[in-house]
């Protein structure tokens, strides 16, 4: 990983995996991998994509910055700010509701102390209600990085849940493993 | 249990290996529509079966492909749109995690008979987990010789990637998707032209959805004739339906089409009936975007008919007593869901995602959630439903993509099925909004 954020050192791993995702798309279509990229980048560097990391984003595929800044604003898998060690993406959506998904909201506001979009204070977890995450048959339930964690339906699974957070680990990109 | 075409070996320990796929007839396809079969014979075959889009709108499959243009010297690409976004859809995502194969020799399939050789899986962003179960089973296929150069010696080359999204609903409409896959915002683009003419990097291009393209591999081996037998009428075939709600048993279920919506709703083989006990109160059928319907609508039809499981029987009298198959998410509601809450919901949900291009979208979808939010929470005015219907109407048709029609048809057949409920919410805001509060009548009022 790379050390600090104004460096802008991507990992010989994150280049050589952007390389391959450049290298789907036919020759002048190099922009394509624009998306991949950002996914790369935000898991490289704590989470989040700042502009410095979006300028040398732009370097790389010799398109203009302002090309990456209006993609990253976009998509609501980015953020644009310094999230915690875990990102809580919480369903929101109807059919998560009707098993409960409001009251995982207000378990996890309520047990980490914060509001939807905050960070608790040991900048352990950050709170973002998302739209569907296509679980509709195992919610109410919610993402951290590449991993749903389903059913999560009383207090005690969100217990649970919480405790084996806090003892774990950023998972190691599938790319750089 | 009715036949199973896509899901015959997903319980198999290992089957999202080759080795155990082609253990249990896979890639079959790949060999005779290469070896045995032209391009165009393949096209026919799909457009015999009368195999319709599984992705929502349920266009023939078949057609859309005969659309392709097809000049020499420019290439040609099948997109799989793997983008499910659809609140209440999650078929996709479950087939691609258990068995990526069935994608990808689908995949492979499908692209001969287009004269594509580069296609991608556009997935979205969030399901990074199967964009690597994928792209392991798309090396294996690789190494085995199912992709690449002269692909079992048929001389027929194919690359195929999977390319993720970054978390945005728009993205499942097939322009959007496109734009997406060009590195750009998920802006809809106008039509025409089709992607078929302009479409991947201004090239001709398909695209289809999973459950479309994973279907064509049992089409190939079987016919399309005998695809057609399968179903009723012009709902030919299974269909993947994701069941989620207030019901015993969600998940994913194959069915033949035309199996009875009741028998679905409370067969222990399928949803197991309402759970806690409880009453059913309404369905939405087709995923969020298709017209809920209340209970004595979705188990008959207008004239007194059972409802069924198909495109025509779940669409029969139109929006005003009936509703659409659409993507196949069947999301159930009991007797303690609140129907106002739940359609503020859906236009959050569909505010959140209008990409901002078109102004009724973007703003009517605003206005909507706003209205609603106020109802809800006990600040309504009786005005206020009416206003409803009247923005939904102006969005409605009025926008270069369908997400406008997705955003308007919710909340214009929650006020039509269930205005009593709305008007009880702005009478009774003390009531309707205290913990747990639900409005009970009208449950077994006909409204056709």
């Amino acid at each position: 990983m790379a050390e600090t954020i104004n460096e802008v050192q991507f990992s010989d791993a994150a280049l050589a995996e952007m390389q391959r995702y450049i290298s789907h798309y036919p020759e002048g279509r190099q922009k394509s991998a624009l998306l991949p990229i950002l996914h790369i980048a935000q898991a490289e560097f704590g989470g989040w994509v700042s502009p410095e990391v979006m300028d040398k984003i732009a370097e790389i595929l010799d398109i203009q910055p302002i090309e990456v800044y209006e993609v990253a604003t976009f998509y609501t898998m980015f953020n644009l700010k310094p999230v915690g060690k875990h990102v809580l993406e919480v369903c929101r959506t109807g059919p998560c509701c009707l098993r409960g998904a409001d009251e995982l909201i207000d378990t996890l506001k309520r047990k980490l102390n914060i509001e939807e979009g905050e960070t608790s204070a040991d900048g352990m977890f950050t709170l973002k209600p998302v739209e569907c995450l296509a679980s509709c048959g195992t919610g109410p339930m919610l993402q951290v990085r590449e991993l749903y964690y389903e059913n999560l339906d009383s207090e005690a699974r969100v217990d649970e849940f919480l405790a084996m957070m806090r003892q774990k680990e950023h998972e190691t990109p599938a790319w750089a493993k | 249990m009715g036949l199973k075409i896509l899901t015959e070996h997903i319980n198999v320990p290992g089957i999202e290996t080759l080795e155990v796929y082609r253990k249990h007839g896979g890639y079959k396809s790949v060999e005779k529509a290469l070896k045995t079969m032209s391009p165009a014979e393949v096209v026919e075959e799909v457009k015999t079966s009368g195999l319709r889009g599984r992705g929502g709108a349920g266009f023939p499959a078949g057609m859309k492909w005969s659309f392709l243009a097809k000049p020499e010297g420019i290439p040609r690409y099948l997109v799989c749109n793997a983008d499910e976004s659809e609140p209440g859809t999650f078929k996709d995502r479950w087939y691609m995690e258990k068995n990526p194969h069935g994608l990808i020799e689908g995949m492979i399939t499908s692209s001969y008979a287009l004269g594509a050789n580069t296609s991608y899986i556009y997935i979205r962003g969030e399901l990074m987990f199967i964009l690597r179960i994928l792209e392991k089973a798309i090396a294996e296929a690789y190494a085995a010789g199912l992709l690449g150069k002269n692909i079992l010696g048929s001389g027929y080359d194919l690359d195929l990637h999977v390319a993720p999204g970054g978390g945005a609903y728009i993205c499942g409409e097939e322009t959007a998707l496109l734009e997406s896959l060009e590195g750009k915002r998920g802006n809809p683009r106008n039509k025409p032209p089709f992607p078929a003419v302009k479409g991947l990097f201004q090239s001709p291009t398909v695209v289809n959805n999973v459950e479309t393209i994973s279907s064509v591999p049992w089409i190939v081996n079987n016919s399309g004739a005998e695809y057609a037998k399968i179903g009723i009428g012009r709902s030919t075939g299974t269909k993947l339906i994701s069941a989620s709600g207030n019901i015993n048993n969600p998940g994913v279920y194959e069915i033949e089409l035309g199996v009875p919506v009741e028998e679905f709703i409370y067969s222990d083989e399928y949803c197991g009936g309402i759970w806690k006990g409880r009453e059913l109160k309404a369905v939405v059928p087709g995923g969020s975007s298709v017209p809920i319907l209340p209970k004595n609508l979705i188990l008959k039809t207008a004239a007194g008919e059972n409802r069924l499981m198909s495109y025509e029987s779940l669409s029969d009298g139109g929006f005003v007593t009936g509703s659409m198959l659409g993507s196949g998410a069947f999301i159930v509601f009991d007797e303690e869901q609140c129907i106002v809450r739940n359609t503020w919901n859906y236009a959050r949900f569909y505010h959140h995602e209008s990409c901002g291009q078109c102004s009724p979208c973007r703003e009517g979808t605003g206005w909507m959630e706003k209205v609603l939010h106020r109802i809800e929470y006990g600040h309504g005015h009786q005005q206020d439903i009416d206003l409803l219907v009247s923005v939904a109407k102006q969005i409605e048709g009025n926008t270069i993509c369908p997400l406008g029609d997705a955003a308007a048809w919710p909340v214009a057949a929650a006020i039509r099925h269930f205005r009593e409920e709305f008007e009880w919410h702005i009478k009774h805001p003390k009531e309707a909004t205290a913990p747990g509060a639900v409005y009970r009548g009208q449950l077994d009022t006909v409204t056709a």
